[in-house]
């Protein structure tokens, strides 16, 4: 295999490589391997939730700092595509100025945060953007005429990416070739292309400075690398590519408010796709963006079949209940942090240097 | 707090009176008296629920992000302590109240430092010396306590009954008080000088006070810091619970984020105050009090923002918080 | 007759993250002697203490403190088998006063009024500074105040690393007069040192580190009555460095 295109930086176990490629092959197949709409949309959310973890491992895994506003800037991006879409321009143009305008802005706002906090103490970081991050989304809420409020922003798209498109008469292989099908596509490829330029960009020079700045932030300074610089563009282009992933979901959604971009859960999700995966790997949040994603399509009901079994028990319903499953992530959260601090990949790789 | 200083350093002392008198102009006196002390006595409440998390910081080098889940887990207790004692919360006698009150309170410091003791032991100690660990590590117990607190009480908003005589108010100065506030700014000075007392007159305050700068040192003398940590730790996790009764029966309804809207503004509050300083976290909870109630009054949408600017403002001012601790 | 060995170190390696910085160090301190540990900058000596106090850990080696092995016990266990440690940094609490540093070297938490008045007859400074916060002293100030700490009750060992660094001449003087009658009190030491002539004033033994080794161990007065000694080890170790 030409690993050349990927900077020769491989998964680095068979196992890992195995699971990657089912990875690829399933997603660039689903509709046909897994036809119906909730399963097409599952793997759109696996595409996008791939795209937004493996930003977030730019900034966790290759810098080593905890940020807790990017799902701001996931936001950030499907806001830029549902506003102007919602008012009525509903064109190509729009979708294109609003994701790469919301893109630059969250670059930018992920720019002015790291210049402000990089530059006082690396523990501030976190605390300022868990603030910061509250702040944005007082204002998605509170902003109504902008952002819709707590009710969000329903949209319609472009006339090729609406459910009512044929692009053609018959189907291929028993799937429609609708507008459904065009736009899981769309987001596909654009994933696909972005995961590919993060896994180049993590293996430039830039990303071998961000890996020395982690593991030695003096020594680093000391060869005249200017740190600050370095995690802030970090910052930002984690930031700019979370955006994007954003507006890619509210063209899945053709809807942005709130809670389907910015709550706190799903910053919780993604924490949880990088460390299941292997933070500094790349590789892995992809793989735990797919396990977390599966894990909410199709561990929901099964907590609810061990609530309803748990019947009568006291407190064990309540435990199980469908609505706790949260509890339960955040249990396999801390014993992976614990036993696995490595995650899937990470483990992978160091048992095939062994 | 901090003992004797080098340079004795005003700038910050000065912060609080010049805020409260820039927003004298803007209303009129009575309004600001009111706002004044319905500041101070949020002040103090968020001195209670944050100086815990400043000094496991300034002692450990350990952040804490489940702070606030223990912030919550004191409401609820507060919750089921003031329904059980529902007679004497409704008594028509101060004293009576007072002592519903004081239960709460009493009852949530435990259970907050208890359950803290623990989550000490199972969740923190396998973590130290690394801040990225750490973080991942509280805000996954976090969420498990976030869960547990509905599992135990509902997910729904649960009322607190605020005891009888704590609802009235009295006129001074030509503005209403709330008596409930002026207790809060009780119990709040009150534990500030016993903290003052404990940390600049016992031999565990100056174990603290000198682990806080160079923890290293501490056990070079021969002292085990971790014991003095896992105290401090149950300490901090008990103040956070008696904050979490006190706002918890302010607001007169709990809900399960509770701790969590409170956790950025107690981040904000140590990180204006300087990790590691209880004086700079008792003057900036103040002047987060106060400027929250001030801007809240002046324009009500900028209540939050004006906390992150005034974070903003103080940090391009003092990159390290108004009172830095020094670290070796 | 040579004394009692108090402190023994046999093969101790020591890594730091992932740099092996002690490869096998073996040294021998001696009840009641002042031994100075030499050596160029980054040589090892100040890892071989703080790996005697347990700030960190052996990863092979044995190291014994009066007959018992300390090699795995915890930093305040092994302060508290009465080894006082100034470390490099000095450790001073500068947001502490003078009179709290040294309170917190003292088991009971009340002074011993006869030795503190020896502490204060051998650095008086420290008495007119005595409710002062130990920020606000001079570095001297600051070292004799690391030393006083060390003193101020009566410890088994005194493990003191590098205390001239950056002290200016007259106040080097002052402190090894210090030493001087601290040794006369027949207080075992162990001084990192890297000025020869306060090296060669005060010690009874020697002990010469090079690249996590020690390579040469004698009586300091051997060394110094021997210029080719002395250049092979020293040129090799001081003057590479000057």
């Amino acid at each position: 295999m030409r690993w050349r295109i990927v900077s020769g930086d491989r998964p680095g176990h068979p196992v890992a490589t195995a699971l990657l490629l089912v990875l690829l092959v399933a997603l660039a197949f689903a509709p046909f391997l897994f036809p119906g709409t909730r399963s097409v949309a599952a793997a759109a959310r696996i595409c996008i939730f791939i795209v937004l973890a493996a930003s977030y491992d730019i900034l966790l895994g290759y810098t080593g700092i905890v940020s807790f506003a990017h799902t701001m800037f996931f936001a950030i991006g499907a806001y830029g595509v549902a506003i102007p879409l919602a008012n009525g321009w509903i064109g190509w143009d729009a979708v294109l100025a609003g994701g790469l305008g919301g893109a630059a802005l969250a670059a930018g706002i992920a720019a002015a945060i790291g210049l402000l906090s990089l530059r006082v103490r690396k523990i501030f970081f976190s605390m300022i953007t868990l603030a910061v991050a509250s702040l944005a989304q007082l204002l998605a809420t509170q902003w109504r005429d902008i952002t819709g409020g707590e009710d969000g922003l329903t949209f319609s798209l472009p006339r090729i990416l609406s459910p009512a498109f044929r692009l053609l008469s018959d189907p291929v292989l028993g799937v429609r070739i609708d507008g459904r099908l065009i736009t899981y596509y769309l987001i596909f490829a654009v994933s696909l292309a972005l995961f590919w330029l993060m896994l180049r960009i993590v293996n430039s020079p830039f990303g071998r400075v961000l890996q020395a700045i982690r593991e030695n932030e003096f020594r680093a300074e000391a060869l005249g690398y200017r740190t600050i610089v370095y995690r802030t563009l970090a910052s930002a282009l984690s930031a700019g590519m979370a955006a994007i992933a954003g507006a890619l979901m509210a063209l899945l959604l053709r809807y942005n408010g709130p809670e389907a971009t910015m709550s706190f859960a799903i910053m919780v999700d993604v924490l949880l796709m990088v460390v299941i995966g292997g933070m500094g790997t790349l590789y892995g949040p992809a793989l735990g963006a797919a396990v977390i994603v599966l894990a909410q399509y199709y561990l929901q009901p099964g907590l609810q079949a061990l609530s309803d079994a748990a019947g009568a028990l006291p407190l064990l319903p309540a435990l199980f209940h469908p609505d706790r499953w949260l509890l339960w992530l955040g249990v396999l959260f801390i014993l992976i942090v614990y036993f696995l601090p490595a995650g899937i990949v990470g483990s992978l790789r160091r048992r095939s240097r062994a | 707090m901090t003992g004797a200083k080098a340079r004795p350093d005003w700038a910050p002392y000065l912060v609080l009176p010049v805020v409260a008198v820039l927003a004298l102009p803007a209303m009129a006196f009575p309004t600001w008296l009111t706002l004044t002390v319905a500041g101070a006595a949020m002040g103090m409440m968020l001195f209670l629920m944050a100086s815990g998390l400043t000094l496991i910081f300034g002692l450990m080098d350990v952040l804490n992000f489940a702070h606030g889940a223990f912030i919550t887990l004191g409401a609820y207790v507060a919750v089921s302590v003031l329904g059980r004692l529902a007679g004497l919360g409704a008594a028509d006698s101060v004293m009576l109240n007072l002592i519903a009150l004081a239960a709460a309170v009493l009852v949530a410091a435990c259970v907050s430092g208890a359950v803290g003791w623990a989550f000490e032991r199972v969740i923190i100690r396998r973590v130290y010396g690394s801040h990225l660990q750490q973080i991942l590590i509280t805000v996954g117990g976090l969420i498990v306590a976030q869960q547990l607190v509905i599992v135990l009480w509902g997910p729904q908003p649960l009322q607190i009954p605020k005891p009888a005589a704590l609802r009235g108010s009295f006129i001074a100065g030509g503005a209403a008080i709330e008596a409930y506030r002026m207790v809060a700014v009780a119990l709040g000075l009150l534990i500030f000088l016993a903290m003052h007392l404990v940390l600049n007159r016992t031999r565990i305050g100056l174990l603290v006070r000198a682990g806080v700068e160079n923890r290293e040192m501490v056990e070079a003398l021969g002292y085990r810091i971790r014991r003095l940590f896992v105290g401090v730790f149950v300490a901090g996790t008990a103040l956070a619970g008696i904050g979490g009764v006190m706002w918890g029966v302010y607001q007169e309804i709990v809900t399960p984020a509770i701790g969590d809207e409170m956790t950025i503004l107690i981040f904000i509050v140590i990180i204006i105050g300087g990790l590691g300083s209880v004086t700079g976290c008792f003057a900036s909870a103040i002047l987060v009090g106060l400027t929250a109630n001030y801007v809240g009054y002046l324009s009500p949408k900028l209540a939050l923002g004006c906390n992150i600017a005034l974070m903003v403002a103080v940090l391009l001012w003092r990159p390290r918080g108004l009172f830095p601790v020094a670290k070796q | 007759m040579p004394e009692p060995a108090l402190l023994t170190l046999e093969g101790v390696h020591t890594h730091i993250g992932r740099y092996h910085i002690l490869h096998g160090v073996d040294l021998v301190v001696p009840k009641g002697r002042l031994t100075v540990l030499l050596g160029r900058n980054g040589a090892g000596k100040t890892t071989t203490l703080r790996s005697i106090m347990g700030l960190w850990r052996a990863s092979a080696g044995r190291i014994t403190f009066g007959g018992a092995d300390i090699t795995a016990m915890a930093t305040p266990d092994i302060a508290r088998r009465g080894i006082a440690y100034v470390p490099e940094t000095m450790g001073i609490f500068t947001q502490l006063t003078v009179r709290e540093n040294m309170l917190l070297a003292t088991t009971s938490g009340r002074f011993d009024e006869a030795r503190l008045d020896g502490v204060f007859a051998l650095f008086p400074v420290l008495k007119q500074k005595w409710h002062d916060a130990a920020g606000g002293l001079s570095g001297g100030q600051k070292q004799m105040l690391a030393i006083s700490r060390a003193i101020v009750e009566e410890r088994r060992l005194l493990v003191v690393d590098e205390p001239t660094k950056g002290l200016a001449p007259a106040v080097i003087e002052h402190l090894i007069e210090g030493f001087r009658q601290l040794k006369q009190t027949r207080t075992t030491i162990l001084l990192v040192e890297q000025n020869f002539h306060m090296a060669r004033s005060l010690g009874d033994n020697v002990a010469v580190m090079d690249d996590g080794r020690v390579v040469h161990t004698g009586t300091m007065a051997a060394l110094a009555a021997d210029e080719a000694l002395q250049s092979r080890l020293l040129g090799l170790s001081l003057a590479s460095h000057q």
